[in-house]
């Protein structure tokens, strides 16, 4: 035993910690114990507001000022970290471990330059001088592959793109080769494609560098990529714990197994199989607790689960659960709820349909074409799931169609009614019919009014209902629909919780019965437990034959609930076709290169993964001839950068914007995926 | 790249108290339980209840003083001017043998109308310019920046007495000149509250409802501003007793006999000398007076805030 | 940042000319007929309207507008109504004057009030903070000649260590103590207020922003966090603030001067605009309109040195 506990990098036991918030302590951390060897990288999962952050923050020793340490010890180095000083942190932090965290943007100082900020750590740590140190500075640029380090040393942050950014903020990090780096959900918020290049940095810099990671994500398809080990938080407590493969295949806590449930996973489709979302909501901060923590949302919880506490049982081969029960997770059924008759197909009907739209806005006294010229159709009943990274422009779609903005060119018809006449926007049947739903729930919701008076105005206008004691029955009716419960009609949108608020705004978009609705990342914004619970709704509203416009950046999710799919980039459509043949070779060398960005537990992924070279254009000026020529893994030459592709279809029935015939693409895709391809940047 | 210029009165006030007001709300509470807990939170803030107690004092006082003057405030008494305070005479009495005390008292009225007045009339022109600009954007919201900068390269003071000039002094005039003065300010907090709020997705499910601009304006972006308003409302009344007492000091308000406190400085100033008196009560009670309203102003700031 | 710059001198330049626009037509309509005001009540009619025409008040706006502004540029800014003296020498003399105040109160404060600003962001909270936050929220709300006039009868009255009205110092330093400190106190009081609130908001963001929680997770001791981390970003905003103060104090020496009878341009300000001096007016508006816009100017200027966002903009 003495052998293991040597080797550990960092050993946290029985941590315990609260804040302090109007002279209560509100337990966040309760318990927590974890080792992580060196030179490992440990995962630690949980959805917001479990405590993930606070531990990293306590691992780092850098806790807000209102957080208290009840109990426990971090050690470190042989020294508990909770017992130094500030000096001695001071000598550790920035040599012996360090940090990187979300939004680089933000955590690199404006006003210096970049070889100024990492050559400070050479000159504190190591007593370089000056020279030295923006030398070492360099050669870190070089670590973390960065082009041009000579260039980037003399630049301010705000010359960098995201992803150099993020590269900066890992060569601070390892410039001492610390034995601990501490990564606080490093990706997140960044757009697919480039999340996927810093992953890719994170495994190299894990080759190179024999650093312990502590690494923070709510993703559970992240952790399973980048770490060996794997620790579950729920409400403060560590649920379940164990080597990373062994956990993802055969959890033993319900409440792992439900978060992986409810993730949509490849093959499935609304049309086969419900999603399994896990009941009930996070128990609020500093709740008292006798019994599990999970016991309210748990289908195995007995009386036993809600009387006491279950301890960390050791389950042998380094696993252990806080269940009593964990034998009988493993044969856990799907929830009753999980089996509802899926959506009736869509008809042949067309809906809506955009010919050559166009959306410019100026600033600047430049015009930015958000939407350069897209076309499609959505026919009755559809789902239309419209994919792509940020500045794609499907956010702006989205505004052209429900009239929020109006387009500056192009015709929308819908229902065969031109749009594009202005005086239709204003006619109520139009209203009602085209509806949409907001990503996020928070600010959704009018602050100052109740679900009650928001749903009421909603049905005032759209189903021009007056009557009180009607308005009354219908909102009842309403919030029944999207299982909103009448008791919480009377809140206002800040005494519910994320899932309930979008449920809220789900219910005033189908106030009067709708015919298309535009969701925009209906879901991004929710936690995944929450994420399955929202989809389904969406899907069981469907049978009231009403079309979506899904726009998310989730693959997973859009593959799920869609049945006809788009990509974007840069303002038009790039591929767009039956969802499965979306998905399915061949298809556009973007589509591929989003497929292989996105992180996923799906063990089939053999395959190598296709990187993309450079940050995304902006869209006040775009490339010529091919929009994605200057990232294209395909790239075939000056064909590409002078020509605007032709449309070319598939067999399984996608259409594609590319100079590469299907039969070649297919071929170039396959010798794609057999050795991958990273294009230096 | 555009520098924005601060205004002094956007800059955030420190928060002074420490013992955090903050409120305590359950997670569903209806209006009035809202505004109970604003209330109770403000009750806990020693800078508010500070300020306010001072200020309830005066604003009493505005109203009640002929109840309890010992003397009248513009009564003469050739025999006994320029006396020292005494029993007889608290705070001495002035040139005219007036007593100080008594129009100490009685001063607080034309601050306190002014002031308010000015306040609400600026409130109601820049809450209306500032919605419509804010929600509209354009060219109006263009023109009126470019105006409110302008404005701001005078000082208020050099602005309210070119005015007064042109107009003629009169408690009327002064009440206006600030009024057209604040409305570009408070139009421009206002603006500022409307940019923030017109992004947020309610406002375009108002508009996919139907609601016209008026609608969206007034019914649901004003109630989330309202506390960015109220604050602004009492720092620009601070302002505006500011003013106006200055505006007396330098004899372009309020004119003789009033008891006006900025006037009654102007008027002592001459006997600094020989009746400090004259000039020390007034310019005391105008301190408490505004000081009293700035406690207010952040106390309110921080509970609205958190 | 030459575009920038050159954006911000045009902008300058054209609010300049509005501002000459609004000084010139406020000028116009103050009350008054401006041949029988200088005449007086014994002059027939015929003199009055001659008197009007050799002031060239009778002709049409635009042209007076274009006499006026031509005659500023060369430097002919004529008569004063009032005191029968040309215009320009005074108006100099008077600037020279309130810029020696000013100043005087401006240096003084300045480096306390960012001082003491960024100690109360440092102590947030803690005593210190709330010592100076108190203090300097009471300061911002009293008018400056409240301040004076408690000064004059605490110093000069009751104490007798300074003058009751202030005069112009001469070179020797006791006297320009003498003569500026008691009128610059409340002008520094109130401007105490104002940049210690905003150097201790901007050090309070700086404090809480990410990239002071990188320096410090870097392991940089705590004098280098502070000195190139937070100050060096949270004092740029207040360079800004102290342009803005410059238009503040324009306004309050008006007061200031009239109670201190100190004879500066705010003064000449309050009694060109009281006795409906025209010329006087609209050449001392136009200088403070002057001032502000090349303060800010000057500001804009530093800060576009200071900040490399705008510096490096092509």
């Amino acid at each position: 035993m003495s052998i293991a506990i040597a080797t550990n990098a960092v050993d946290i036991e029985n941590l315990t910690i609260s804040y302090r918030r109007r002279g209560r302590l509100l337990r966040v951390i309760n318990d927590v114990s974890l080792q992580i060897k060196a030179g490992e990288a440990y995962g630690l999962v949980g959805e917001s507001g479990c405590g993930k952050s606070t531990v990293a923050m306590a691992l780092m020793r850098y806790l807000p000022a209102n957080a208290v340490v009840e109990h426990g010890k971090i050690m470190f180095d042989g020294q508990n970290l909770l017992e130094l000083n500030q000096g001695a942190l001071r000598r550790l932090w920035g040599r012996r471990m360090a940090m990187v965290y979300q939004d680089p943007g933000s955590a690199l100082n404006p006003s210096m330059r970049i070889g100024d900020q990492i050559a400070e750590v050479f000159r504190y740590h190591l007593n370089l001088d000056k020279k030295a140190a923006m030398d070492a500075s360099g050669s870190m640029l070089e670590k973390v592959q960065i082009s041009n380090p000579e260039g980037v040393l003399r630049r301010y942050p705000h010359e960098l793109s995201g992803g150099q950014q993020h590269r900066i903020m890992f060569a601070m990090a390892l410039a001492t080769d610390p034995e601990l780096l501490v990564l606080d959900e490093p990706t997140t918020g960044l757009d697919a494609t480039v999340e996927a290049e810093v992953l890719d940095l994170v495994e190299k810099l894990r080759a190179d560098f024999n650093t312990s990671i502590l690494f923070i994500s709510h993703n559970l398809g992240i952790v399973a990529r980048i770490c060996e080990q794997v620790g579950v938080l729920y409400a403060g407590q560590l649920i379940e714990e164990g080597a990373a493969n062994d956990v993802f295949a055969s959890p033993r806590h319900p409440y792992t197994l439900g978060l992986l449930r409810c993730v949509p996973r490849l093959g499935m489709n609304k049309h086969t199989q419900r999603l399994d979302p896990i009941p009930g909501s996070l128990p609020a901060l500093g709740a008292t607790i006798t019994g599990c923590v999970y016991a309210d949302r748990c289908a195995l919880a007995r009386d036993r689960c809600r009387a006491e506490q279950p301890p960390l049982i050791q389950l042998g081969n380094g696993r252990s659960s806080r269940c009593f029960y964990h034998e009988e997770v493993s044969g856990m059924k799907p929830s009753p709820e999980a089996r509802v008759e899926p959506p009736p197909p869509p008809s042949e009907e067309i809906l809506l349909k955009l010919d050559h739209l166009i959306k410019t806005y100026r600033s600047g006294g430049q015009h930015t074409a958000a939407v350069a010229d897209v076309s499609l159709e959505v026919r009755r009943g559809e789902v239309f799931g419209l994919v792509g990274e940020s500045g794609s422009g499907k956010s702006s779609l989205a505004k052209c169609i429900v009239g929020l903005t109006n387009a500056s060119g192009g015709t929308i018809s819908f229902d065969n009614e031109d749009l594009s006449v202005s005086s239709h926007r204003n006619n109520q049947t139009l209203r009602r019919s085209l509806q949409m739903v907001f990503q996020n729930p928070d600010s959704a919701l009018n602050p100052s009014y109740s679900i009650r008076s928001i749903l009421e105005r909603a049905l005032k206008l759209l189903a021009g209902i007056h009557s009180h004691s009607d308005l009354d029955a219908r909102s009842e009716e309403l919030a029944a629909s999207v299982k909103l419960e009448s008791r919480h009609l009377d809140s206002r949108p800040t005494g519910l919780s994320g899932g309930q608020k979008q449920r809220a705004s789900i219910a005033r978009a189908f106030a009067g019965t709708p015919q298309l609705v535009l969701c925009d990342e209906p879901v991004s914004a929710l936690d995944v437990s929450v994420q399955a619970a929202i989809l389904n709704l969406l899907v069981d509203l469907q049978k009231s034959g009403v079309s979506y416009i899904f726009i998310s950046h989730d693959l997973a999710v859009v593959r799920y609930i869609a049945d006809w799919i788009g990509v974007m980039y840069l303002g038009i459509l790039m591929e767009v076709g039956p969802a499965e043949s979306v998905f399915s070779l061949p298809h556009h060398p973007y589509t591929e290169s989003l497929l292989s960005a996105a992180a996923t537990l799906d063990a089939d992924r053999s395959f190598a993964r296709v990187r993309l070279r450079g940050a995304i254009p902006s869209p006040s000026n775009p490339p010529s001839g091919c929009r994605f020529h200057t990232r294209c893994p395909l790239y075939l030459g000056d064909i590409c950068k002078t020509q605007e592709p032709p449309w070319q279809q598939t067999a399984s029935g996608n259409q594609y914007m590319c100079h590469i015939p299907p039969d070649e693409l297919l071929a170039k895709e396959l010798a794609l995926r057999e050795t991958g391809q990273q294009v230096a940047s | 790249m555009q520098i924005e210029t601060p205004d002094p009165a956007m800059i955030p006030l420190p928060v002074v108290a420490t013992a955090a007001p903050g409120i305590n709300l359950p997670p569903r509470a209806s209006r009035r339980q809202r505004a109970r807990a604003v209330f109770i939170a403000l009750l806990h803030s020693k800078t508010f209840m500070a300020g306010a107690i001072i200020m309830l004092f005066w604003i009493l006082d505005a109203i009640f003083w002929p109840l309890i003057v010992p003397h009248d405030p513009n009564a003469q008494d050739l025999l006994s001017t320029l006396q020292r305070p005494s029993g007889a005479h608290l705070f001495g009495t002035d040139d005219l043998g007036r007593d100080v005390f008594s129009r100490v008292l009685a001063g607080a009225r034309s601050v306190l109308t002014i002031a308010p007045a000015a306040t609400a009339l600026g409130l109601l022109g820049g809450i209306t310019i500032g919605l419509v600009t804010g929600y509209y954007r354009g060219l109006v919201d263009d023109v009126l920046m470019r105006i409110v900068d302008a404005l701001l390269a005078f000082p208020l003071v050099i602005i309210a007495l070119l005015v007064l000039a042109v107009l003629g002094h009169s408690t009327l005039n002064v009440v206006l000149v600030i009024a057209v003065v604040f409305t570009p300010l408070i139009a421009r907090t206002v603006r500022a509250a409307v940019l923030s709020e017109r992004e947020r997705e309610y406002v375009a499910s108002a508009r996919l409802l139907g609601e016209p601009g008026i609608v969206v304006m007034v019914r649901e972006i004003l109630p989330n501003i309202v506390g960015a308003i109220v604050v602004e409302a009492t720092v620009r009344l601070g302002y505006a007793i500011f003013t106006a007492a200055t505006l007396s000091f330098l004899g372009l308000g309020i004119q003789q006999p009033s008891p006006d406190w900025g006037l009654s400085i102007s008027l002592g100033r001459g006997f600094l000398q020989v009746a400090s008196w004259m000039v020390l009560f007034p310019a005391l009670a105008l301190a408490t007076l505004v000081v009293s309203l700035n406690f207010v102003a952040d106390g309110l700031r921080e509970v609205l805030s958190s | 940042m030459r575009q920038f710059l050159l954006k911000r001198l045009g902008l300058t330049l054209i609010t300049l000319v509005l501002i000459s626009f609004a000084v010139f037509l406020v000028a116009q309509i103050l009350p008054g007929d401006v041949g029988r005001a200088m005449l007086g009540p014994y002059a027939s009619a015929t003199q009055v309207s001659r008197f009007d025409h050799q002031l060239g008040v009778d002709r049409p706006l635009p042209v007076q507008y274009w006499t006026w502004i031509t005659n500023f540029m060369r430097g002919n800014w004529g008569q004063s109504y009032l005191l029968s003296t040309p215009v320009r020498p005074l108006v100099f003399q008077r600037l020279l004057n309130s810029l020696a105040l000013g100043a005087f109160a401006l240096l003084l404060i300045l480096p306390v009030s960012i001082g003491l600003g960024v100690v109360a962001a440092l102590d947030q909270g803690k005593f210190g903070d709330r010592l100076i936050s108190i203090v300097g929220l009471s300061l911002i709300a009293l008018p400056e000649f409240v301040i004076g006039i408690l000064l004059l009868v605490v110093f000069s009255i009751q104490l007798g260590w300074f003058p009751v009205a202030s005069t112009v110092p001469s070179a020797n330093p006791v006297d320009i103590v003498r003569q500026l400190l008691l009128p610059s106190i409340p002008l520094m009081l109130v401007l105490f207020g104002y940049i210690s609130r905003m150097a201790r908001a901007g050090t309070i963001v700086s404090l809480n922003s990410n990239y002071t929680r990188t320096a410090i997770l870097k392991g940089l001791p705590r004098r280098v966090v502070i000195r190139r981390h937070v100050l060096r970003n949270s004092l740029l905003p207040t360079i800004t603030v102290v342009s803005v103060q410059i238009g503040y104090l324009v306004g309050a020496l008006v007061v200031i001067e009239t109670l201190f009878n100190y004879p500066g341009m705010g003064k000449l300000v309050l009694d060109s605009a009281v006795g409906h001096d025209i010329p006087m007016l609209e050449a001392t508006m136009l200088m403070v309109a002057i001032i502000y816009m090349v303060s800010n100017l000057v500001a804009d200027v530093l800060l576009a040195i200071l900040n490399p966002r705008i510096r490096l903009a092509e």
